[in-house]
């Protein structure tokens, strides 16, 4: 396949960016669109340009590392995959595919396609986590748990972090990333110990940042590489509603 | 208090958005139902019977304070959500998918935006008439009352008004599809069997609600 890559530039931060287009040529519809990059990348390095930065770990969908909005879509055309798992055959020969960063003002480039989603970080130690005393592994049904619920939070558990729906929303809006934390914790008993300082804190957290507000699209369950579902976010509107007019001054 | 608000917690913003919007939606449920009235005799006895009650009872005169109340929270509400929500995004894609998959969210503050220019008119040519101007009375064997039946016949006589009244409620039944809905997400009702329920009622509601508004003015308009 030959294609026209026009891929967003910025060598820092803090300077302007642009859009450069990029021609390659002889690309196989089985390769995956990270390896299309590298052969770009090594032509790159050939001719003593600078290659363009992205993020990308596992190339397995499972880390969240890689992001790419590819042609107005966060990664990528294809339904429920990462972009690392995303293969050329899902473009047409000749195309020009439009490549560029998340965008959000909580996530700001760091260069080239690459940006900063520490934001992410900074919700989860708002309190994206359990307080418990560490020790010994505890028996697999100490706690008994129903298998349908067990389900669910383990769903909400799928979420990677990537930021998709972050980039999806016309909003910028975490919720639905916020959303599958909160519910996840809020379903399960060791969880729901702290579920009430937990949505608040990470809600407020959430906002400081500078994410939009949720308006209910649902684009980002659209785009989600692991589907996670918006009830999750209406899950989190009731935590958050019942742990307002339910909190208690110490 | 748009100061306060602005510092509310999304999710604070958008239960009141959604609480004061489901609010604003029975209100035009009542509105319409009166509405109706005014095609069922010539001489609108009905109507400014009905009409007559809307200003006179006490009861009535109280909510209404509570709908201004509830109109300003949600104009005010959505004006900061939309401003706070362009600023999260300095820099547009070159290019943007349509992902969303309900289709007029993405025009909320467009349709409510004209939705509330078309409020200001109606107030205008309603609200402060009524209250402040002369209207003319007619006396039934019931009573004397304001002839409202005739103001709103005079408005639907004339084509460009009638042409005005049409479109925007056609915008407002665009916000109301999204917006009916949406509300029973934002106050955490997501179910798998209810929601898509919810999402049926809500579109056939903002049908209902758009037709019957819009039926008013056609009849009188064509056929009166
Ligand atoms: S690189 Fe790990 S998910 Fe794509």
């Amino acid at each position: 396949m030959d294609l026209t890559l026009k891929i967003w530039r910025q060598a820092s931060a803090n300077e302007k960016g642009q859009f450069i287009n990029y021609p390659v040529t002889d690309i196989s519809p089985d390769a995956s669109f990270l390896e299309m990059l590298d052969i770009l990348n090594e032509e790159l390095v050939h001719k003593d340009e600078d290659p363009v930065a992205f993020d990308h770990d596992c190339r397995e969908g499972i880390c969240g590392a890689c992001s790419l909005f590819i042609n107005g879509r966060p990664h990528g055309p294809d339904k429920g995959i990462t972009t690392c798992q995303m293969h050329m055959r899902h473009f047409k020969d000749g195309e020009t595919i439009v490549i560029e960063p998340w965008r959000a003002k909580p996530f700001p480039v760091i260069k080239d396609l690459m940006v900063d989603r520490s934001a992410f970080d900074e919700i989860i130690q708002a309190g994206g986590f359990i307080s418990v005393k560490t020790g010994g592994i505890p028996d697999a049904n100490a706690i008994p748990i129903p298998k349908r619920v067990a389900d669910i939070a383990m769903d909400a558990a799928a979420c990677i972090g990537c930021g998709a729906c972050v980039a999806a929303c016309k909003n910028a809006s975490a919720m639905l990333f916020v959303a599958a934390k909160v519910s996840q914790f809020a379903r399960l008993p060791q969880g729901k110990v702290e579920a009430r300082e937990r949505v608040q804190n990470m809600v407020a957290k959430m906002d400081e940042l500078g994410f939009g507000n949720c308006t209910n699209t649902y684009a980002c369950e659209a785009e989600c590489p692991k589907e996670i579902s918006v009830s999750h976010i209406a899950r989190m509107n009731s935590e958050f509603l019942i742990s307002k007019l339910a909190s208690q001054k110490k | 208090m748009s100061k306060t608000m602005i510092s509310y917690s999304s999710i604070t913003k958008k239960i009141i958005m959604a609480l004061a919007g489901l609010f604003l939606v029975s209100f035009l449920l009542v509105h319409l139902s009166i509405n109706i009235l005014v095609l069922f005799d010539d001489t609108f006895e009905l109507f400014n019977q009905a009409g007559h009650f809307m200003v006179t009872n006490p009861v009535i005169q109280t909510i209404q304070w509570v709908l201004f109340f509830g109109f300003i929270l949600h104009i005010i509400l959505g004006v900061i959500i939309q401003i706070q929500n362009w600023l999260a995004r300095p820099k547009r894609y070159d290019k943007k998918y349509p992902s969303e998959m309900s289709f007029f969210s993405k025009y909320m503050i467009h349709t409510g935006a004209i939705v509330f220019i078309f409020l200001i008119i109606h107030f205008a040519n309603f609200f402060i008439k009524l209250k402040f101007g002369n209207v003319e009375s007619i006396t039934y064997e019931s009573g004397t009352y304001d002839n409202m039946g005739q103001m709103v016949y005079n408005l639907f006589k004339d084509g460009a008004y009638v042409v005005f009244y049409i479109v925007a409620l056609l915008l407002l039944g665009f916000h109301l599809d999204h917006g009916i809905q949406s509300a029973f997400q934002s106050l955490g009702l997501n179910h798998t069997v209810y929601t898509p329920v919810i999402k049926l009622i809500g579109r056939l509601l903002a049908i209902f609600i758009t037709l019957g508004f819009i039926a008013i003015p056609l009849v009188i308009y064509f056929f009166k």
